[in-house]
């Protein structure tokens, strides 16, 4: 907690020495379909890991922020043309994006990317593989032999195994986990683990690098205090990897 | 909403269904319903100002008024309407904030477009990064309200321009040769009768209108779409205290009665309307 706290005076005189010493207002944003990362609660307001830590960075940072929901098949052209200033949503840091934007360390470790199907014997090499587009893992199943079925959310590949349209879905295992836990056998992980990405990064436009500065050292702040840790068991359980 | 909802589990049947119904995320869908009456409502008289402005340019006697009448309609009408939406509501996004850019920033020296990205100085980004988030969205919903205005009027204006060639020559005539101005005679004749004549092909463009609605959430707008497969998908109950499986069929299924009861009152007042026009006109629907 000090450790935030000093990284919060540190970036708040940063701040100030800036023409403009109020606080700047980010706008963040996120999809608002991938839980636990990120989702719309019901109360209608986004919710979830990255919404939680994305405020306790800002706070941080000294900026406001505030979180607009997008389409995550356009959420990165809307970045680059400033509809909003970062995103927070789950997203890998790959080589290919990092062409296009920039991302901080990752504030998610690299996990496993797994499959989920409904039968131990579904056909992952030639088999039709769910994937949601524009994902790592959509890029991963079309390499890999299978014919790849992609959806605008993570939401319709899972209901696209459970109607049979496709024979396994392949996603981020700590989004898939919380979907077999509670499907009541239904569902089950298939096959080994693909590790997959550099983790989970908040993407900013190449020209902010001020702000990706700032972001980096608060996120490097709660990792070494631990407080980063307790967000991702609070969200992920306590197998989740940590730093 | 109510008291009852406090612990959602512990109701079922229909003392479940009414917690459900109410909680905040169904307000946020019962309110997309608006926008979407709000979108219809706005658009509709502005596309058919757009479609007049069209036909009238269309037939003006001044040559270049006539080519941007007709660039107009063949421009629109030719390019695929999602094509156009994707494209134009960028173009006008980026045009807007390009000229705000040069009024306010004149000694901006950073080039605006650096590869993927379009960035203006802070000061010109419309509507401004500091913006309250109801702004962002009350801009966003105007181009897309003004997108599908220019749409719709291009098809508006090929409409009109029948309805007005329609009126009986005669007619027309008659006025001029009683000393009416061409102007009068548009204004008292054409105008008053081509109604009648416009009036199936605006029905149909209505309805074509109201279908078309779903494309507000191609332009980022949060409508019934998106709120109906929001909350249809399956739901656990680690991130929710409704949990449910995959409802998307019964919402897609609301939002089909919906269009279709929208389609249908449309289409008995606009057998009205067209009753009305037709009355006393020298055409097979006055005369009956």
């Amino acid at each position: 907690m000090k450790t935030i706290i000093l990284a919060a005076a540190a970036a708040l005189t940063a701040g100030a020495a800036l023409a403009d010493g109020h606080a700047q207002t980010i706008r963040m944003g996120t999809e608002g379909a991938y839980a636990p990362y990120n989702f719309i609660n019901d109360a209608g307001d986004v919710d979830g890991f990255e919404i939680e830590l994305g405020n306790m960075l800002c706070e941080a940072a000294g900026y406001t922020c505030e979180w607009v929901t997008n389409e995550w098949d356009s959420i990165i052209p809307n970045l680059t043309s400033g509809n909003y200033d970062t995103i927070m949503a789950g997203m890998s840091i790959t080589d290919e994006r990092d062409e296009v934007i920039d991302f901080t360390q990752n504030y998610f470790p690299p996990t496993e990317s797994n499959y989920v199907a409904l039968s131990e014997d579904a056909d992952l090499e030639n088999g039709v593989i769910a994937a949601q587009v524009n994902t790592i893992q959509a890029g991963y199943v079309a390499e890999s032999g299978a014919t790849l079925l992609e959806f605008a959310t993570y939401d319709e590949t899972v209901a696209a195994v459970r109607n049979g349209e496709a024979d396994a879905v392949f996603a981020d295992a700590d989004a898939l986990m919380p979907t077999v836990e509670e499907s009541g056998g239904e569902l089950m992980i298939v096959g080994e683990g693909v590790p997959l990405g550099g983790g989970v990064g908040m993407g900013v436009r190449e020209t902010d690098g001020e702000m990706r500065e700032k972001f980096d050292a608060a996120i490097t702040a709660m990792k070494e205090d631990g407080s980063l840790n307790e967000l991702i068991v609070k969200w992920f359980g306590d197998d989740a990897p940590q730093y | 909403m109510f008291e009852s909802c406090a612990d959602p589990e512990a109701l079922d049947g229909l003392a479940w269904l009414a917690c459900y119904l109410t909680t905040g995320k169904h307000f946020a869908f019962y309110g997309a319903f608006g926008t979407v009456l709000l979108l219809l409502a706005v658009t509709a008289p502005l596309a058919l100002l757009f479609g007049l402005a069209g036909a009238m340019a269309t037939r003006a006697g001044f040559a270049p008024l006539r080519w941007l009448g007709q660039g107009y309609v063949a421009l629109v009408r030719g390019v695929p309407d999602i094509a156009l939406f994707l494209f134009f509501v960028i173009a006008l996004d980026q045009g807007i904030e390009w000229i705000k850019h040069q009024a306010v920033c004149p000694d901006w020296s950073e080039p605006i477009r650096q590869g993927a990205n379009f960035l203006v100085c802070p000061q010109a980004k419309v509507p401004l990064g500091t913006s309250p988030q109801w702004v962002h969205e009350a801009y966003g919903f105007s181009l897309a309200v003004f997108t599908f205005a220019l749409v719709f009027g291009a098809f508006a204006a090929n409409v009109l321009l029948g309805a007005m060639k329609a009126v009986p020559r005669g007619q027309v005539e008659t006025a001029l040769a009683y000393g009416m101005t061409p102007r009068q005679a548009f204004r008292r004749i054409t105008f008053r009768q081509m109604w009648s004549y416009a009036l199936p092909g605006l029905g149909n463009l209505w309805m074509i209108l109201i279908k078309a609605t779903p494309l507000l959430f191609l332009l980022g707008v949060e409508d019934i779409v998106y709120w109906a497969r929001e909350l249809g998908a399956a739901k656990t109950p680690r991130f929710s205290d409704y949990p449910h499986p995959d409802w998307r069929m019964w919402y897609f299924a609301a939002l089909l009665v919906f269009y279709l009861a929208m389609t249908s009152v449309s289409e008995r007042v606009l057998a009205r309307l067209v009753a009305r026009f037709a009355r006393g006109q020298a055409t097979a629907g006055g005369t009956t």
